[in-house]
């Protein structure tokens, strides 16, 4: 029985994604953009030492596609969140909370649905990233996949927890700017943290705080076919809290009445 | 089939919503009147366990809602005053999806309430995007969709608001049918007068009490009223409690 729900789950989310074939496209154009057009620009502005994972000296752009990567994985899992509170506005919310399974298993269901189109998406990018002549090897790709899960597991649930405080839908996109772009612009997607430090101390430890950097650094080792324990740790322990968070913030309402009432 | 409810009560801030409302139910047809505001959604949304009870308990068969939600959610079909099908998928997806949450296979349930599909004149819909429904055609295809599961207890709220009133009659004229042949529980919620029957269980709320709980020609002559409008409005009317 729970598989049928699980399959269920999945399948809806793979359906809703079918019917906006559009966001396959917008989910590329911009780390397309930030690929072809800001690395070529900032190639020569940007040199890179020699640091982890790699073993040899790079291009900008080949430092970059993980941190896009992870940038796809984010945006996706947002809009996985924003589609929960249209859901919401819509009243379907209600069919899924009314299901005689743990809330647990349906968000988790949920977010995994949305994992795999994320996964979907970063795959496709990282195609045409090596067709650009930007790739790593084989097992590289392979090791890639359970960060992008776990990634999209933490990202999925923050935005879910999110979404539960959002009571409109044309708050959701405000907020999402305070979340999106400091989360993606103060972490180590774009450059290496020791850049930041060379400019800012206090912007340098917000990045290295920052638990999207660990998930970029987490995806960009695993790439690289190297195992990043630290990272691994922090991002599993914030995807255990943001899940429980946001399991907690879809219990039912209840009420008391006001002291002195 | 049985739905008991005990001592429930529910504030939104200061204000209660629903003060010391008991009742219990067996199979057959119950309405649940009131004007709008009476309390009839928030007591719907206590009883779906959307929100949680913190004052007072629900049963629906021996279950407790505080204690076994989940076990209850398998008993209750539930049809949401608003809209709750999601408008892009079409009517087979829609119910797949239902299915799969109540841990069905869509194929199975769809064999069984294919009767309820024909009667409600779906099943050569199956194809077609909610979107493409009419409004009578989508609290049909609610309808049908709580009913995938089998549920013993059937939780309507406000089922035929806004629809014209050959669909609300066929509506209503096939939920009686229904009970009648399954034993299921229905509690109805309405503030429409034509639709309580003399013959059905009547529960009557207003500012968040309830006010009558019995067969609705008894609770006419017991209040010595007429008709169930002057029963309505004896509860209903401002300054009258």
């Amino acid at each position: 029985m729970y598989w049928q729900c699980f399959i269920g789950v999945l399948k809806r989310e793979m359906l809703k994604f079918w019917q906006q074939r559009s966001r396959l496209l917008s989910a590329l154009v911009r780390p397309l953009l930030w690929l072809v057009v800001f690395a070529a620009g900032f190639r020569s502005a940007l040199g890179l030492s020699l640091i982890e994972p790699y073993e040899s000296y790079i291009l900008y752009e080949e430092y970059i596609v993980p941190g896009l990567a992870a940038m796809i994985v984010l945006f996706n899992s947002m809009q996985g969140s924003l589609s929960m509170v249209y859901d919401r506005e819509m009243g379907s919310m209600k069919v899924l909370l009314m299901s005689p399974f743990p809330r647990e298993f349906l968000l988790c269901s949920k977010l995994i649905g949305n994992a795999l189109i994320s996964a979907l998406q970063v795959y496709v990018f990282l195609l045409i990233a090596a067709l650009l002549s930007i790739q790593v090897s084989l097992l590289g790709y392979l090791y890639a996949l359970p960060v992008i899960f776990i990634l999209a597991l933490f990202l999925g649930s923050l935005g879910l927890l999110l979404a539960n405080y959002i009571k409109q839908l044309e708050n959701f996109a405000g907020i999402m700017n305070f979340v999106i772009f400091p989360m993606f612009f103060l972490s180590s997607a774009l450059y290496p943290l020791w850049k930041m430090r060379e400019a800012s101390e206090v912007l340098y430890w917000i990045c290295f705080v920052n638990p999207f950097s660990s998930g970029v650094e987490f995806l960009r080792f695993s790439m690289y076919e190297k195992f990043a324990l630290n990272e691994f740790i922090v991002l599993g322990v914030v995807t255990i809290i943001c899940f429980f968070a946001s399991v907690r913030s879809f219990e039912p309402k209840s009420n008391k009445p006001k002291k002195g009432s | 089939m049985q739905l008991k409810v005990e001592h429930l009560s529910y504030h939104f801030g200061n204000k209660k919503a629903l003060n010391q409302v008991s009742f219990e139910l067996g199979s057959g047809f119950n309405i649940l009147l009131g004007p709008n505001g009476a309390g009839k959604s928030t007591l719907f949304s206590l009883l779906t366990g959307l929100r949680r009870v913190s004052e007072g308990q629900i049963w629906i068969n021996q279950l407790s809602m505080k204690s076994d939600r989940q076990n209850v959610m398998r008993h209750l079909g539930v049809v949401f005053q608003e809209n709750t099908l999601d408008l892009d998928l079409s009517v087979y997806q829609n119910l797949d999806y239902f299915a799969s949450l109540h841990g069905l296979r869509t194929k199975d349930a769809i064999e069984k309430i294919e009767g309820v599909l024909e009667h409600l004149g779906l099943s050569s819909r199956l194809d077609d995007k909610v979107r493409s429904l009419n409004g009578g055609h989508r609290r049909r295809l609610e309808i049908a969709r709580s009913l995938l599961h089998q549920p013993s207890c059937l939780l309507f709220d406000e089922p035929t608001v806004g629809l014209d009133i050959e669909s609300r009659q066929l509506i209503l004229a096939f939920m009686h049918d229904y009970v009648s042949r399954t034993n299921a529980l229905v509690l109805w919620a309405t503030h429409l007068l034509e639709e309580v029957s003399d013959d059905d269980h009547l529960l009557l709320l207003a500012n968040g009490q309830l006010k009558g709980d019995d067969i609705c020609r008894r609770l006419v002559e017991d209040n010595g009223v007429d008709s169930v409008s002057a029963l309505f409005n004896k509860y209903t009317k401002k300054g009258k409690n």
